[in-house]
């Protein structure tokens, strides 16, 4: 059975339609993200799980009780926030303390959580600091020991890397994934950031618009993309203009210079999606000519002008000679590798 | 050429200064070390204002009890001021601050409004409503039967406190509500997630937290207050007076220039001391939490 059940949820702000039909199981222990642009409705999803806002219609189930008539106060959900919210007139343990205080835990046993939830976030001596005198990556921490100390539920976490610097937020990442591991609390994080997404969570939620794309493991949602949305949001991709051919047997699917065998239960215009990564230098296939190569260290990044349309390619740099900039190079890629969906509207 | 641009550098600042320091020591510094001058000198009824330096002023407000009981009233008032503005305040600005865009830009205005508005129609106002048998306030309740005599207001310390706490209410309210800017808007989700009501959270979360506000708003409140001339001088006059209308009538009833000048700069000493040993306190207490 669900740990977490949203069930058709729905949020309205008057007319606007912020979140729509928005359905998702989470099992108990598992690590969420809700993927999305800015205004996407992941935000107002997770301020409706934590209790701040009402769903307009639906329903929100915790272990089967519904979690819509009990008051934010008594969810018992731990929630870091994106701009951390410590209190700035308490110390860093008296942060932590606050929610045990509020459910009357002994001072005793108090301290002793509190010390031991500081130590997990890898701040043992920083007791007595107060937020202000604390680096952004250490406020972070002391906002994620203080959900977590109550041992919540679920976690819900709203963008809480978003205000770190680049390395820092590397390194909160998997310190975020082995504390989660480790503990076992059933996670729900909001971000903008794919990467993140990717690297965190054992499914990702993809939202667009208030509506769900796609919901899928990191590998399923980057390698199989459900929409136009989703492939380009994770990642960079291409998208060719293709055909099918319904005139030869067995159906071929074309796009430009490109052909191959077509996939079943399509016809007529389609969209081919290939990662850049996954196209190839070869003798047949698109015609192209690189306008751009840029030199990454790790890897090469072609600009290429194809028959299709503006095309990406990246190769491994595996010390072998590349084409140069000019050159005229035909694309090829590995039916496999591309994801073909009906192209509207052609 | 390195000595005349660092003889410029040191020059600059005071040339460009000289202005505002010229003015400021003009209209500020030279009178008011002209009138604690002049609370040194000698005054007769028929001899006038003798300039020479004696004790007798300030050996008559040390020990004539008259001048201690009005400047006891005069800080009971402020304080008293102060505690109203602070307890209608605070949640004045509290609520103000939660309100949504258009009404919260239309009450800051109600509540700047008494800004707008002189100090003298505004306590004239309140004489009007309360001002013995003939206010309007008065009049309707008496006539309503909900009392039998009027409800005393002019010449009461509580008229002037009641009065004074109209007009000092927007510096309290706008001091709270920056200190209410600063507070982080997840700051009350994140204590109710945490299981705190919503009564912890003003207790515990919100007062802390604009307490600075509050008491840098009291500091304005009661310094404007202790030293504020035309309120008393209409709801308390001669019957009720104060250290700022005592100095007034000193110089130009009594025409006793030297006695004025004495209350006056005790009023002034005094209020520097304890505004300038408030806020020391108040920086200390703090802070850890706002530097």
């Amino acid at each position: 059975m669900a740990y977490l059940e949203l069930d058709r949820v729905a949020k309205q702000f008057g007319a606007q339609t912020v979140v729509d039909d928005f359905s998702l199981s989470v099992g108990k222990g598992e690590f969420i993200s809700f993927l999305g642009p800015s205004g996407c409705g992941k935000t107002t999803t997770l301020q409706m799980i934590a209790g701040f806002l009402d769903p307009t219609r639906g329903a929100i189930r915790l272990e089967g009780k519904d979690l819509t008539a009990v008051h934010p106060a008594k969810r018992g959900l731990g929630i870091v926030f994106q701009s951390y919210a410590l209190f700035p007139h308490m110390t860093a343990a008296e942060n932590v303390a606050f929610g045990l205080e509020m459910r009357n835990v002994s001072r005793g046993e108090r301290a002793e959580r509190v010390r031991a939830a500081l130590a997990m976030v890898g701040l043992a001596g920083y007791e007595e600091r107060h937020p202000r005198r604390m680096s952004g990556g250490q406020q972070q921490r002391v906002a994620l020991a203080r959900a977590l100390v109550i041992k919540p539920s679920v976690l819900l976490l709203d963008e809480p890397l978003s205000n770190l610097d680049a390395k820092l937020r590397e390194e909160m990442q998997i310190e975020l994934r082995q504390i989660q591991r480790t503990i076992g609390t059933t996670t729900i994080l909001v971000t903008h950031d794919q990467n993140e997404a990717m690297s965190l969570s054992d499914r990702i939620v993809v939202m667009s618009q208030g509506k769900i794309e796609q919901i899928g493991t990191p590998q399923e949602t980057y390698e199989k993309p459900a929409s136009a949305f989703v492939s380009q949001f994770l990642g960079k991709t291409n998208d060719f203009a293709g055909t099918i051919d319904q005139t030869v047997a067995p159906t071929q699917l074309v796009a430009g210079s490109w052909r191959a065998p077509a996939p079943a239960g399509l016809g007529g215009p389609v969209t081919v999606s290939v990662r850049p990564e996954r196209i190839g230098f070869g003798d047949t296939g698109l015609s192209a000519k690189i306008s751009t190569r840029i030199f990454q260290g790790n890897h090469w990044l072609f600009q290429c002008d194809s028959e299709c349309g503006p095309a990406i390619v990246i190769r491994q740099n595996d010390g072998k000679a590349q084409p140069a900039e000019g050159d005229a190079v035909r694309l090829t890629w590995q039916p496999a590798d591309m994801s073909v969906r009906a192209r509207a509207g052609a | 050429m390195s000595m005349a641009v660092e003889e410029r550098s040191t020059r600059a600042p005071w040339a460009l200064t000289a202005p505002a320091l010229m003015l400021f020591v003009g209209v500020l510094l030279i009178p008011l070390a002209m009138t604690v001058m002049l609370s040194f000198h000698d005054w007769g009824q028929y001899k006038g204002i003798e300039p020479v330096f004696i004790l007798k002023n300030w050996h008559e407000i040390a020990t004539d009890p008259y001048y201690a009981e009005m400047f006891w009233r005069t800080f009971r008032i402020a304080i008293l001021t102060t505690l109203l503005t602070a307890l209608l305040g605070a949640p004045e600005a509290y609520i103000l601050n939660r309100m949504s865009g258009r009404w919260k830009s239309f009450f800051l205005l109600v509540i700047l409004g008494p800004l707008l508005i002189s100090v003298v129609a505004r306590t004239l106002g309140w004489a009007l409503l309360f001002g013995g048998n003939n206010g309007l306030v008065n009049k309707l309740l008496m006539s309503l039967g909900a009392i039998r005599s009027p409800i005393p207001f002019m010449f009461t310390e509580t008229g002037m406190v009641v009065a004074l706490a109209h007009v000092m209410m927007p510096f309290m309210v706008l001091s709270v509500w920056a200190a209410l800017q600063r507070l982080d808007p997840q700051i009350e989700n994140a204590a109710m997630s945490l299981g705190a009501s919503p009564a912890t959270i003003i207790r515990r979360i919100i007062m802390p937290q604009i307490m600075p506000g509050v008491l840098s708003g009291a500091i304005i409140v009661f310094s404007l207050s202790a030293s504020a001339f035309a309120t008393p001088a209409i709801i308390g006059g001669r019957r009720l007076k104060v250290a700022a209308t005592l100095a007034y009538d000193e110089f130009l009833n009594t025409l006793n220039w030297p006695l004025g000048a004495a209350v006056a700069t005790l009023l002034l000493v005094a209020l520097v001391l304890i505004v300038v040993g408030s806020n020391a306190l108040i920086e200390r207490r703090y802070a850890e939490v706002f530097r």
